[in-house]
């Protein structure tokens, strides 16, 4: 099969959707005439023109406003935020406006939007733009939030997000861009509520989404190679969440350590360990672990990026205690 | 971008008043460590006699103001020499995290200030000690200017924690107490309501005190600068709001993101004086700002000045600025602003080519040194993560 980065992916899932529905537009800061501040949408204005592939001021509510409206009105906008950290100038019309149009209006109006763009660290950037706002957007009824981990989900899962009806939350990485990974040439999508078994396994469930994936993989490589046989469940989505493919694994393995890179309040990783303890609790032989961001704004100094951030060792030792060994 | 060159200066708007002598000589000390000579800044007193009846009430078209040539030579040598070496101090600091960027010394995002140094330099030569500062991430200059160590800045931009903000910040977010810099901030515009916010706490504690905040173009399409712009307004804020339109922001020219191009008549919305200024020229960036500051201080609240200014250099170091011309960038550079100073100080006789080649030399050296200092620093040691994120020394981290 052929490899592609996961930024032509995603141009391509783009490119594909507004081949096949002319409803379908791009809008965001610098992603036309600069070709996108990190290529993804590169080629995309001379192909489909400045009437589809619409640059804009720095004005993210503004233009996520004009998204939400011009989806409630019948188009099919992809907004893109040069990164989810600037999305925070624009919630409101996020959780306010697009979350609520369909149930506020009792089912008269639907908001078939993608924000999309990249989120969590991306190296030494400091506080203001090292942040994952998956949990916030999850949090919100009438979202959907989909985080892929690879080029081939990141078509896949695209595809379906600009075809859905409702609104729904993309996020992507600055770290993942440059990812190669095999994609096929014909046209395919992936659900939007199914989590995926990477590598199956029966000594412990690990659970990540996003590039923490790749954290979550080379944990089990390691562990692989002391005998232990991790199961790796990437969620893909996380509003919804797969429980019942999480609850499977569980009932399997007997335990469960999550990897997310977000802070550990009120997280994903909270989350799956509430539900995991509700629906399996007479199969856990152990309490779930996580590996989360520490609870503190992400510095910029590299020592203290090391000590923050989740990591294979850290995975691996979560892994080790709830296994009970040494 | 032909059309953001200034036009003679002749639009200003509600500007009014003319600059008055400011206080004197606020020697600023720079954070106690290894300051350099152009923190030891002076404050320059312009010779050009006052006219009273200059000073008209904010809201008076200042047309006569406006007018005047770029009053070169009007101020005194000792300030010529400190805009001479403040500039020049910003140019090769720059130059150098230019350079050590391209090293992988500094990382993350970094972003140049080369071609601005005249809207730093005129300003805190137009303002005084106590008067606070804030700006958006393109933020080396700003401290430099008011004497912030050069070795505290470039310790941040390597992560290490002799750096102003311990390595917590980066190139981003540098801040300095000590000169009143309330940091450089990265979301585009969030620094304009808080600048507001600052220029309110001085209102309200009566310190005679006021804050310049700036942005760059593409800040001024953001919701909160007008939220801001109002009530600053409303409330007769003493806050200049400075805007440094450099052209571009990222790969986007002005003209592609409004039908309002000419920056300053923004703050017309909101009543607010406001006026161009040519800020390849320093001598208009000091009056214009003098002019702000005595509105300010005289209880008629904000200004709004736009500095028609350039960056030579890409966005930040990854950007190639394909999206403008060669020409467009040699013009710009045709007329630099340090340049100028320097022809200046040449023609009045006030230094010669040699002294002025033994400043470049000191601080060559001066940046020499910051980047030694830099290099043997450490970085923060892990224990530092939780330290600095509360006030609060015992508050319970979830840790796991
Ligand atoms: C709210 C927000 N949106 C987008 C960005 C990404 N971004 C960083 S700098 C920049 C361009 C800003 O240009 P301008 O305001 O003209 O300042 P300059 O870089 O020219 O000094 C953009 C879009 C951001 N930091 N914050
Ligand atoms: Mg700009």
């Amino acid at each position: 099969m052929r490899t592609i980065q996961f930024r032509e992916a995603l141009r391509e899932a783009m490119s594909e959707e507004m081949r096949r529905d002319p409803s379908v537009f791009l809008m965001g800061e610098e992603v036309a005439e600069y070709n996108g501040a990190y290529k993804v949408s590169q080629g995309m204005l001379d192909e489909f023109g400045a009437e589809r592939v619409i640059d804009t001021p720095i004005a993210e509510l503004g233009f996520a406003g004009i998204g939400v409206g011009a989806a409630t009105n019948g188009l099919r906008p992809i907004i893109e935020f040069m990164t989810f950290n600037f999305s925070l100038v624009a919630i409101d019309q996020v959780i306010n406006a697009a979350a609520k149009m369909y149930s506020m209006s009792g089912g008269q109006y639907s908001c078939p939007i993608v924000f999309r763009g990249p989120t969590g660290n991306a190296g030494m950037l400091s506080s203001q733009h090292s942040q994952n706002f998956e949990n916030w957007y999850a949090n919100t009824p009438g979202l959907k939030v989909v985080v892929p981990s690879t080029p081939y989900d990141a078509k896949g899962l695209l595809k379906s997000a600009i075809r859905d009806p409702d609104p729904v939350i993309f996020m992507e990485s600055e770290l993942m861009y440059g990812d190669k990974g095999e994609v096929p040439e014909e046209e395919y999508t992936l659900p939007l509520d199914k989590a995926n078994v990477v590598r199956e396994g029966k000594s412990v469930t690990i659970v990540s989404f996003g590039k923490m994936m790749k954290v979550a993989l080379a944990a089990a490589d390691e562990l692989a190679k002391e005998g232990i046989e991790a199961e790796v469940i990437d969620l893909r989505s996380v509003r919804p969440i797969d429980y019942a493919t999480l609850v499977e694994s569980v009932k399997k393995t007997n335990r469960m350590v999550v990897v997310e890179e977000a802070w550990p309040l009120a997280s994903i990783s909270s989350e799956l360990a509430y539900n995991v303890q509700r629906y399996a609790f007479d199969y856990l032989d152990a309490p779930v672990h996580r590996i989360t961001n520490a609870d503190v704004p992400l510095p910029y100094a590299p020592t203290l990026i090391e000590a923050a951030l989740p990591n294979v060792a850290r995975t691996v030792k979560a892994v080790k205690e709830v296994l009970y060994r040494k | 971008m032909a059309d953001t060159k200034v036009k003679a200066a002749s639009k200003a708007s509600n500007s009014a008043g003319k600059a008055k002598p400011t206080p004197k000589n606020s020697t600023s000390k720079s954070n106690g460590k290894a300051a350099v000579s152009a923190a030891e800044r002076q404050q320059p007193e312009p010779v050009e006699a006052v006219q009273p009846g200059a000073e008209k009430a904010a809201g008076a078209k200042a047309s006569k103001t406006a007018q005047q040539p770029a009053s070169k030579g009007s101020f005194p040598k000792e300030t010529y020499m400190t805009w001479f070496e403040s500039m020049l101090l910003m140019r090769r600091f720059e130059e150098k995290a230019g350079q050590l960027y391209g090293q992988q010394k500094i990382k993350g995002f970094c972003h140049l200030y080369i071609g601005q140094e005249a809207c730093v330099a005129g300003a805190v030569s137009a303002l005084r000690q106590g008067d606070k500062y804030i700006t958006a991430y393109r933020d080396h200059a700003h401290p430099l200017g008011l004497g912030t160590s050069p070795n505290a800045i470039m310790a941040e931009l390597f992560a290490k924690q002799t750096g102003c903000s311990k390595g917590k910040g980066g190139s981003m977010h540098i801040f300095d107490k000590s000169v009143n810099f309330i940091g450089g901030h990265g979301i585009v515009g969030g620094q304009v309501p808080l600048g507001a916010g600052i220029a309110f706490a001085e209102k309200y504690n009566k310190t005679g005190n006021l804050c310049i905040c700036y942005m760059g173009d593409g800040a001024v399409r953001q919701g909160a600068l007008h939220e801001a712009f109002n009530m600053a307004m409303l409330w007769k804020l003493p806050v200049i709001f400075v805007v440094e339109n450099n052209g571009y922001a990222m790969g986007t020219s002005v003209q592609r993101t409004s039908n309002v191009t000419e920056l300053y008549t923004i703050g017309e919305a909101y009543d607010m004086p406001s006026e161009p200024v040519d800020a390849m020229h320093v001598e208009e960036v000091h009056n214009a700002v003098a002019r702000a500051a005595e509105r300010a201080r005289a209880g008629e609240g904000p200004s709004f000045l736009e500095f028609k200014t350039y960056r030579y250099k890409g966005h930040s170091m990854s950007d190639p600025a394909k999206y403008r011309t060669k020409e467009e960038v040699e013009e710009y550079r045709m007329r630099d602003s340090i340049e100028n100073v320097r022809h200046t100080i040449l023609t009045q006789g006030m230094a010669t080519e040699d002294e002025l080649n033994a400043i470049d030399e000191k601080l060559k050296a001066v940046v020499a040194e910051s980047v030694e200092f830099a290099e043997q620093s450490p970085y923060p040691p892990a224990e530092e993560l939780y330290r600095d994120v509360y006030v609060q020394e015992d508050y319970p981290f979830i840790r796991e």
